[in-house]
């Protein structure tokens, strides 16, 4: 394949707009956090800094870059600094499979819009998700702190439970788009959505999603009723910034997949596909904060115990039966 | 089935905090909406006068020995007619914990607490309140209270001139 300068540069342009389109998203679902949280309880939420409080993202911003930037004595100093980056990049990463607009023609030249169109887009999704703990993992370990190091024993614990059934989880989309190209697969939805066909796989993926991104009934390692903050007790500043923000990119792009998978992607009438793909985006986020705003945390035996005695047996029987299924169909 | 109840259960949290995002907040903005506090809330302190206006606090000590932070000290002094008064007298709002001890010491009612919550400064010794900050004209939450009516016999009355004070026994009339 032949790239000219527009090609190239058209690349370039989706970069960047995908990287402004995310970071703003991610300090705005923050923003968006705090504000439902607060209207579940009754409170009316950050409203002081602009109009509705719209300008308190920027004002976080800039309050996390002035904070002093502590690093405790004993830590380990590379991986102390390099982890929130190794939390927060493998996030940013996935989204360069996600498809979250239908082909445009500019310039005499199609735009896919999906900043890279990879024919094993979801097991490299498979495979950054897997890497991302490692942020979580060394940042707890690198801390030199018990609580820390609690926190990111609980994430690796909790990455085993969940990683295998959301793979799982995902082997019957697979088996019915016939490809891990993720735009094959939302293809594959124009006619019907995967959810009608594989409810079961959608809601082991939500759960196995909300414990990727360490949401409230999955969020063991943070637990800061227990472990003060968790991995990230001892980071302070941009850092423990880089940590949040990622987590907040994390649930973009979860929510972005979970729309890939099962819900057709971009696909859905009236509206133009880029409309469609944010407002499904948009609604797992808002499931995401409902959820914390209502469910307790769980012990991290009972998620182990969920995880292996529940999700993984029901996510093989599903795969079983699809296979059935698609063979009796013919 | 075990797993529906938990099922239900869960469903049955979210429709409540669904519920619960649609309600008015409680919230109150405080600088712009004020809440009027009731007239017992307790903040601000002062001195008040009796009904005929002369100062009500005998520097008696119960209410800087009452209280639990040790913010009041005054100086006490005696008129010529002996009756006693506070040479100064000084809170520390600083120190303060408004717990109202000290209006219940009080024997003559004289320091009071008001609703007055918004006394808050940027120079902590503006919290240092003097006896002229304190002392207001009224009588506060009593009104017609005067200890001396009742007490300090023979100090601002002659003997038996009080409220709800006899005459004084003629003990000899009494001899048989
Ligand atoms: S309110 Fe309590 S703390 Fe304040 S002066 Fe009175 S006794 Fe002391
Ligand atoms: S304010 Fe009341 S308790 Fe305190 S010295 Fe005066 S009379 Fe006594």
């Amino acid at each position: 394949m032949m790239y000219d300068t527009i090609d190239i540069a058209l690349l370039l342009a989706k970069i960047a707009l995908v990287f402004f389109v995310i970071l703003t998203l991610a300090a705005y679902l923050v923003f968006a956090e705090r504000k439902v949280l607060a209207w579940i309880q009754d409170r009316k939420g950050p409203n002081r800094v602009g109009p509705f409080g719209l300008l308190q993202p920027l004002a976080d911003l800039i309050k996390l870059l002035t904070k002093e930037d502590f690093r405790p004595i004993g830590a380990d100093k590379w991986l102390f600094y390099l982890a929130p980056a190794m939390a927060a990049i493998p996030a940013i990463m996935i989204f360069a499979v996600i498809p979250f607009g239908a082909p445009l023609t500019l310039f005499g030249h199609t735009v896919l819009l999906q900043v890279s169109d990879l024919n094993v887009g979801l097991l490299l999704f498979m495979a950054l998700s897997s890497i991302a703990v490692y942020g979580v993992a060394l940042g707890g370990w690198a801390s030199n702190s018990k609580y820390a190091l609690l926190g990111s024993i609980r994430g690796l614990a909790q990455l085993i439970s969940y990683e295998l059934s959301m793979g799982l989880s995902l082997v019957p989309v697979v088996m019915l788009a016939r490809s891990f190209r993720l735009s094959d697969i939302v293809n594959a939805q124009s006619g019907c959505w995967f959810i009608v066909y594989q409810p079961l796989a959608f809601v082991i993926f939500l759960i196995s999603i909300a414990a990727e991104c360490k949401r409230i009934p999955f969020e063991l390692p943070e637990a800061e009723g227990e472990l003060v903050a968790g991995f990230h007790t001892e980071y302070s500043g941009m850092r423990f910034g880089l940590f949040f923000v990622g987590e907040y990119i994390n649930i973009i792009v979860l929510g972005g997949l979970a729309a890939t998978f099962f819900l057709g992607g971009w696909h859905g009438p009236f509206l133009p596909p880029v409309v469609w793909f944010s407002a499904k985006v948009l609604a797992f986020a808002f499931l995401f904060i409902w959820m914390r705003g209502t469910l307790p945390r769980l012990r991290y035996d009972q998620l182990m115990h969920f995880g292996w005695k529940i999700l993984t047996p029901l996510a093989l029987v599903n795969i079983v039966v699809t296979g059935w299924w698609l063979v009796l169909r013919g | 089935m075990k797993i529906l109840s938990d099922i239900a259960a869960l469903l049955t949290g979210m429709w409540i905090t669904w519920k619960h995002m649609f309600r008015r907040p409680v919230t109150i903005q405080y600088p712009e909406e004020k809440r009027q506090p009731y007239p017992r809330y307790r903040a601000r302190i002062v001195l008040t006068r009796d009904p005929d206006g002369g100062e009500r606090c005998v520097a008696c000590q119960l209410c800087s020995a009452a209280c639990p932070v040790d913010c009041i000290s005054m100086q006490p002094t005696e008129d010529t007619d002996g009756r006693r008064s506070a040479e100064w007298f000084r809170i520390n709002f600083a120190r303060c914990i408004f717990c109202g001890l000290c209006a219940e010491a009080c024997p003559t009612l004289a320091i009071q607490m008001t609703p007055d919550f918004e006394i808050c400064t940027r120079d902590i010794m503006d919290l240092v309140y003097e006896k002229e900050d304190l002392l207001i004209d009224g009588c506060g939450k009593s009104s017609h209270y005067n200890f001396y009516r009742h007490a300090g016999i023979g100090v601002t009355q002659p003997r038996g001139n009080g409220a709800e004070e006899l005459p004084p026994v003629d003990v000899r009339g009494l001899l048989p």
